[in-house]
């Protein structure tokens, strides 16, 4: 652990810990889209800046900044806001239609933009390259289905050659973890449709309630968890319950209680 | 034969001598790619065919390059007993008629640039209508070469050459002479900083990552030179390979790595070819491989092309290529000397940087300290381009200042104009204007003056050069090759393209220089890697130092160096024109009309301000109305 000075107050931290983190544990918020505590840090968005005193002076994104030992921050120092409410504004002119954009921005006193920039033609109007669909895909997920597609303003996300992805198993996690929700995925019948990503994904049906879901997702998790092997051709939810009804049956035989 | 002792060493460079000073005539062929573009190949053929067809026997090598780009192709001739000249520009025709003239056992003064003095007693100087010496030219008598050491004047491909001017002392010397970390300290010593630009002290990193006790360990060396107008890192590969693989050697001795990357950009396909075979002879010779010199250190060499993006010369997206992924920078830290290829403690420096640390091993670190000045030691190397007399590439020692770069090596504007400005380290430096001129050239000096070292570009920019248009051009490129991954770069790229361009047509207002100067300082300090946290500086030095330009083009509708198409007007002077129709025959819109004879005139409505009337006109009858 280590103690980190966030606009004068002290916070204590483990050594490692983003700067962002611990800013917010000292209870002070600061905007971020790119940022995910399960991802390692990417440093896209640049809406965490914020102004470091000691030991050495630099205007940074905590996000990917690693806290140091009596590291002084400030947050609202006029360049580091500056930097948030310029990336906000530029955010807000290429987004207007974007809720989540809309929020941070006024969180940050930023409620007009002077610098409106209509997308590429085509381009996914919600979708702001925080890297989050990207990431989880590649590095949680490891399917590695989209990535990134073309350079500067022309930059998108995609599958390969923007066509139906064999890699994509459904699992829907980019659609989860996206800030601003821009990725469409509909199950119609048996099949999972992920629009954004011109993918259909096959579904099973369940074989104890009959609803459809993905199940090679399942398959990934079967090798994580191998002691509850018997119930992964089941549905989430059924899952869910048969893994719950087994533990507690478990416990229970070995005279313990599952409930405090 | 493989190399495993001095005494091997000692056989290759006894060979490597008697082919650079071979008992009968030496033709030597600047062949590196900016010869090629002049037509040395075309001078290279003529020669070898008439030296067959008239039954002279020489030795013709193809060379790289002697730095003087201007005079190119250049031909450097030893005739033993005779001496040794450099002729300029030489053509086809020129180069059999010297043939003719050699044969005749004769070096000719026609067309000769320069002497080389001889190392052995070959004459030098004979009398007064002589050329002068090569040293003494302006355009080298203030050079110093390290890094461009053997470039121009040797064999790139001959080990045996490299070796006969001093290659591979330096490996021998760290290899059976010195412990690893006393090649650190030798590096330390010589107080080397980093030539792709940023200048960190390269013994200071070795010493990072040698700390780091993970294995495997790395080494890479960026080859990746994408900077509009900058060449040096392909002239260095195209000319003097070995120095470079050496270089990466010892530095994997040094850190205990025992695997190599070479990164090149795609784009240089002869210096790929000649590393590439650089790396095989050096292989075969037993210098690349295990067991190097007999030492127990192996070392070996993977050359790998980049695919184009100028953001992949930045480290982390340069590992990240290597790797097999998207070339992006990833922030850091953790910086590569700790977590680098495959997340391993890996050394990576730029081509001169390798270039430097085989020389400063071969002649050691108080050498090389002595050269440039304290805090700064050692040569920078320069491509020296734009509006200015003598264009090339340049070595020298740091300290010197940026005047006598550009009128003493440079020799002034091109066409004896005034020089303005110049600008150091391409898209991602600054504009300096000639007031600064007596700044010497070093990493913190020009950092202070708004602008970088860079690796190496410096463009030199005269009257006829708008400003505005300059930091639109830099932009336009940084735009086109910001990754997009963060939004300053983003985003406030394309935001200050556009406001350019909006002032180069003439429609820019005041609030655009505010809001210019806005984003610039943004996108410097919120930038997640050095393409973008540089990419404004054109733009912030611009506004510093030629803000009257700004304002003339956005208060007063006007472009004082008459390059915005927008805010000029072209106008034939009736007293001046001679009505030669010159330029009503380039005109590309038909806008010109007159008789024979007679003055021209211009119909502004067709004209698309090209300026081509302009530039052809015989008589300057051609007036720009800024």
């Amino acid at each position: 652990m280590l103690d980190v000075i966030v606009n004068g107050q002290q916070v204590r931290v483990p050594r490692g810990t983003p700067l962002l983190e611990a800013v917010q544990a000292s209870g002070v918020f600061l905007p971020t889209l790119c940022y995910h505590e399960g991802l390692a840090p990417y440093g896209a968005c640049r809406l965490c800046m914020v102004a470091i005193k000691e030991p050495c002076t630099a205007v940074v994104a905590s996000c990917a900044y690693p806290v140091e030992e009596d590291m002084v921050v400030d947050t609202e120092a006029p360049e580091a806001v500056a930097a948030r409410r310029l990336a906000l504004e530029f955010l807000l002119g290429r987004y207007p239609q974007s809720d989540t954009i809309r929020k941070l921005a006024a969180q940050e006193g930023v409620t007009a933009t002077r610098f409106p920039a209509p997308l590429p033609e085509g381009a996914n109007e919600l979708c702001v390259l925080c890297g989050l669909c990207v990431r989880v895909c590649r590095d949680l997920i490891g399917a590695a289905a989209i990535s990134f597609i073309g350079r500067g303003i022309e930059r998108r996300v995609g599958t390969p050659f923007e066509v139906q992805s064999d890699s994509c198993i459904g699992c829907g996690a980019c659609a989860e973890i996206c800030p601003t929700g821009a990725i469409e995925i509909e199950d119609r019948g048996s099949t999972r449709i992920l629009h954004t990503w011109n993918t259909k994904v096959e579904l099973h049906s369940c074989p104890a309630c009959g609803k459809f879901f993905a199940p090679t997702p399942m398959a990934v998790l079967e090798d994580m968890l191998p002691e509850v092997a018997e119930s992964w051709t089941l549905c989430p939810d059924c899952r869910r319950l048969q893994t719950s009804r087994q533990w507690i049956e478990e416990a229970s035989t070995q005279g313990q209680r599952i409930v405090p | 034969m493989k190399v495993r002792t001095h005494t091997d060493l000692d056989k290759l460079r006894a060979e490597g001598l008697s082919s650079l000073y071979p008992s009968r005539t030496r033709i030597a062929v600047g062949m590196a790619t900016c010869g090629l573009a002049t037509g040395a190949s075309s001078v290279y053929e003529a020669l070898r065919d008439e030296a067959e067809a008239q039954g002279l026997n020489l030795d013709l090598v193809a060379t790289g390059c002697l730095g003087y780009c201007q005079q190119e192709p250049l031909v450097d001739v030893r005739l033993p007993g005779k001496g040794r000249i450099v002729y300029a520009r030489v053509t086809p025709r020129r180069a059999r008629k010297l043939i003719a003239a050699l044969i005749s056992g004769e070096l000719p003064m026609d067309g000769a640039l320069a002497i080389i003095p001889d190392e052995d007693e070959s004459p030098s100087r004979t009398g007064a209508e002589d050329p002068p010496l090569l040293h003494e030219l302006p355009f080298y008598a203030r050079q110093r070469k390290v890094i461009l050491r053997n470039s121009g004047l040797i064999d790139p491909l001959s080990l045996e050459e490299y070796v006969a001017q001093g290659g591979y002392q330096g490996l021998a010397r760290a290899l059976l002479e010195m412990s690893p970390q006393a090649v650190v300290d030798e590096v330390v010593a010589s107080g080397l900083r980093g030539r792709g630009g940023g200048g960190f002290p390269t013994g200071c990193k070795w010493q990072i990552c040698r700390d780091v006790e993970r294995m495997p360990k790395y080494i890479i060396c960026n080859g990746d030179e994408g900077d509009p107008g900058a060449y040096m890192d392909r002239t260095v590969l195209e000319s003097d390979p070995y120095s470079v693989i050496e270089g990466m050697v010892i530095g994997g001795y040094a850190i205990g790595a025992q695997e190599g990357y070479l990164y090149v950009r795609d784009e240089y396909p002869l210096a790929i070819e000649r590393v590439t075979e650089a790396v095989t002879r050096a292989s075969k010779a037993g210098l690349l491989g295990d067991d190097i010199l007999g030492s127990g250190f192996g070392f070996s060499l993977q050359i790998v092309r980049g695919a184009g993006a100028f953001v992949c010369g930045e480290e982390t997206a340069l590992i990240a290529s290597i790797e097999g992924g998207l070339g992006e920078p990833r922030p850091k830290p953790p910086y590569p000397a700790s977590s680098g290829l495959w997340g391993q403690p890996t050394v990576i420096n730029n081509v001169k940087t390798w270039g430097s640390v085989s020389a400063i091993l071969a002649r050691g670190a108080d050498w090389y300290a002595g050269i440039g000045v304290e805090g700064n030691t050692g040569t920078v190397v320069f491509s020296l381009v734009g509006k200015i007399a003598n264009t090339g590439l340049v070595e020298v020692p740091l300290g010197v200042s940026l005047q006598e770069m550009i009128e003493g090596i440079g020799g002034g504007g091109l066409d004896g104009k005034a020089v303005k400005g110049v600008q150091t380290g391409g898209p991602s430096g600054g504009c300096l204007p000639a007031r600064l001129f007596h700044l010497p050239i070093d990493y913190e000096t020009l950092t202070e003056a708004g602008s970088i070292m860079g690796s190496g570009g410096m463009v030199v920019m005269d009257e006829e050069t708008c400003m505005v248009d300059v930091a639109r051009y830099f932009l336009t490129f940084t735009m086109d090759e910001s990754c997009g991954k963060c939004t300053p770069c983003r985003e406030g790229t394309r935001a200050m393209h556009e406001i350019l361009t909006r002032i180069i047509e003439g429609k820019g207002t005041a609030t655009d220089l505010d809001q210019l100067a806005e984003i610039a300082a943004w996108v410097k300090t919120s930038s997640l890697c050095g393409l973008g946290q540089t990419a404004p500086n054109p733009v912030l030095t611009t506004l510093r130092y030629f803000h009257d330009e700004y304002e003339a083009h956005v208060l007063e509708g006007r472009c004082p160096a008459g390059v915005c198409r927008a805010l000029i007007e072209l106008r034939i002077l009736p007293d001046l024109c001679t009505g030669c129709g010159l330029c009503l025959r380039e005109c590309p819109t038909g806008a010109i009309t007159g008789e024979k004879k007679e003055p021209h005139v211009i119909d502004l409505q067709l004209c698309s301000r090209c300026r081509l009337c302009y530039d052809v006109c015989p008589v300057d009858a051609i007036e720009i109305v800024r």
